[in-house]
């Protein structure tokens, strides 16, 4: 009997070209920050205003370019934004098609129930990931609530909040900036979806190490298990 | 432990990766490959966007306490000393190029002309955004006293502030006809009903609503109809796009 894929190819092809794009995002988009790293509520900010958040510039580890560089960042920014929105956009449209979202991250009735939920918060604790018994019986709860706040919360809003930031849009789509409540509370809404993906990423790459990397990496890879 | 080791490899990977994307990013050709992102970006605007459609005009109440001066605050040279010393009074707009009837124009005689009056927000590309109440005289009324000429393209603004420490590569910006014809789109004389401050580039500063800051020129004295940009200085159609990269279309 073959082995069950265990990620569609559809979800690899994405899973690597958004790693991709939202590393370079986030690294390019902390290097724009650092142009001004406050942040405001409401329509306009600027340093006579308060800000509800002030950083220190972030290191250049952590900054594309690594050295201070508006111009260049915003090159990499404005141009991996359509591989991240449209990577996206295919992978939503090829997941509502063939049932993926259905299939993989739709929570049963019994899977939110409070002890479920209980049991899943006690074995992630336990950093138990069900060894190799689980290893076709799909997502744990926590996973797919996860993962769907990502896919149809924090992506999408990272991707309309950018447009409304933009005074070209303003006028195109008038109607999009006052989903946010002003161009600088869109500018922070951007940089809260920024710190949620982040932590996601992190959250994400930790619990792929203590899972068995490996395993899990060429599972991103080939689809199936090799062994 | 192998997680050390692992952090180890997964570090220095990483760094390396950093240190190709710099390299990368340094390519001219892979400069290039990003900028296609500014040339969609551009077209996709202009695609969904009427070109007459206005940016947001705001209430007097959400004007900014106060309204962030940036750039050049007063430009270098003992003959913009003279012109703000004298209140502008013999400052002159030339407006020259490829038009029909070149144009040498006075601050009263611009101030006579009809005023437009917006209050809009200002948004600079390093992140903050102002509001302030700008009145000017619209743009196309200037350019219709000179006449375009058909193969006119674009518009070049030569400013008297000099970019260099000694006074030299002064400052320009340039944009289309789209933008240059846009009802928003005027020469301001005045800030919050007030003379134009020095900092805000007094007499005459360019009004370009539908994008970022450093396209709107400040110090204003020479309006200059084009063909194309790429006889005009460094040929990227303006002072920080030539000299950093920034991109010559700022709506975003």
């Amino acid at each position: 009997m073959n082995p069950i894929p265990r990620h569609r190819l559809s979800t690899r092809i994405w899973h690597w070209v958004n790693a991709v794009a939202v590393i370079v995002m986030i690294m390019s988009g902390l290097m724009i920050l650092n142009a001004h790293p406050r942040l405001y509520w409401g329509q306009a900010g600027a340093n006579f205003d308060t800000a509800w958040l002030e950083l220190a510039r972030f290191p250049g580890w952590l900054t594309l370019p690594s050295n201070y560089d508006l111009a260049l960042a915003r090159r990499w920014h404005l141009a991996f934004a359509w591989v991240f929105s449209f990577g996206l956009l295919g992978y939503f449209v090829r997941s509502l098609w063939n049932g993926h979202f259905r299939s993989r991250l739709a929570l049963a009735r019994k899977e939110v129930a409070p002890r479920r939920l209980w049991q899943d918060i006690k074995a992630h604790a336990r950093f138990d990931f069900g060894g190799g018994s689980q290893r076709h019986s799909g997502y744990n709860p926590l996973q797919k609530i996860t993962y769907s706040i990502v896919l149809f919360v924090l992506f999408p809003a990272i991707i309309a909040s950018g447009l409304a930031m933009s005074p070209g849009m303003n006028a195109a789509w008038p109607w999009l900036i006052d989903v946010f409540g002003g161009r600088q509370s869109a500018r922070s809404v951007h940089f809260l979806c920024m710190a949620g993906i982040a932590g996601f990423l992190v959250v994400h790459l930790l619990l792929v190490l203590a899972s068995g990397p490996v395993r899990q990496i060429r599972a991103m890879i080939t689809g199936g298990e090799a062994t | 432990m192998t997680l050390p080791r692992r952090q180890i490899l997964l570090g220095s990977s990483s760094m390396l990766m950093l240190s190709g994307c710099d390299r990368l990013g340094e390519s001219k050709t892979f400069q290039d490959v990003l900028g296609l992102g500014e040339k969609a970006n551009f077209k996709i605007h202009r695609a969904l966007s009427d070109r007459m459609a206005l940016a947001r005009e705001f209430a007097p109440s959400d004007i900014s306490p106060t309204f962030r001066q940036n750039g050049t605050l007063i430009p270098a040279g003992q003959t913009y000393a003279q012109h703000a010393k004298e209140n502008f009074a013999n400052w002159q707009l030339r407006v020259d190029g490829l038009v029909e009837r070149p144009q040498a124009l006075s601050l009263a005689q611009i101030r006579a002309m009809p005023t437009r009056k917006q209050i809009t927000r200002h948004d600079c590309v390093e992140g903050w955004s102002a509001i302030g109440k700008w009145s000017g005289v619209p743009l196309k009324l200037i350019l219709d006293a000179a006449g375009l000429r058909p193969q006119a393209r674009y518009v070049v603004f030569h400013c008297a502030d000099g970019m260099d420490d000694d006074g030299g590569s002064p400052y320009y910006e340039s944009i289309d006809l789209v933008d240059a014809l846009h009802p928003q789109t005027i020469l301001a004389w005045a800030l919050n009903d007030q003379p134009l401050p020095v900092g805000n580039g007094a007499p005459l500063r360019l009004r370009v609503e539908r994008q970022l800051g450093y396209k709107h020129a400040k110090f204003v004295e020479r309006i200059e109809a084009v063909a194309d940009l790429s006889q005009i200085r460094g040929g990227k159609g303006g002072y920080w796009e030539d000299v950093a990269g920034y991109e010559w279309y700022a709506g975003i």
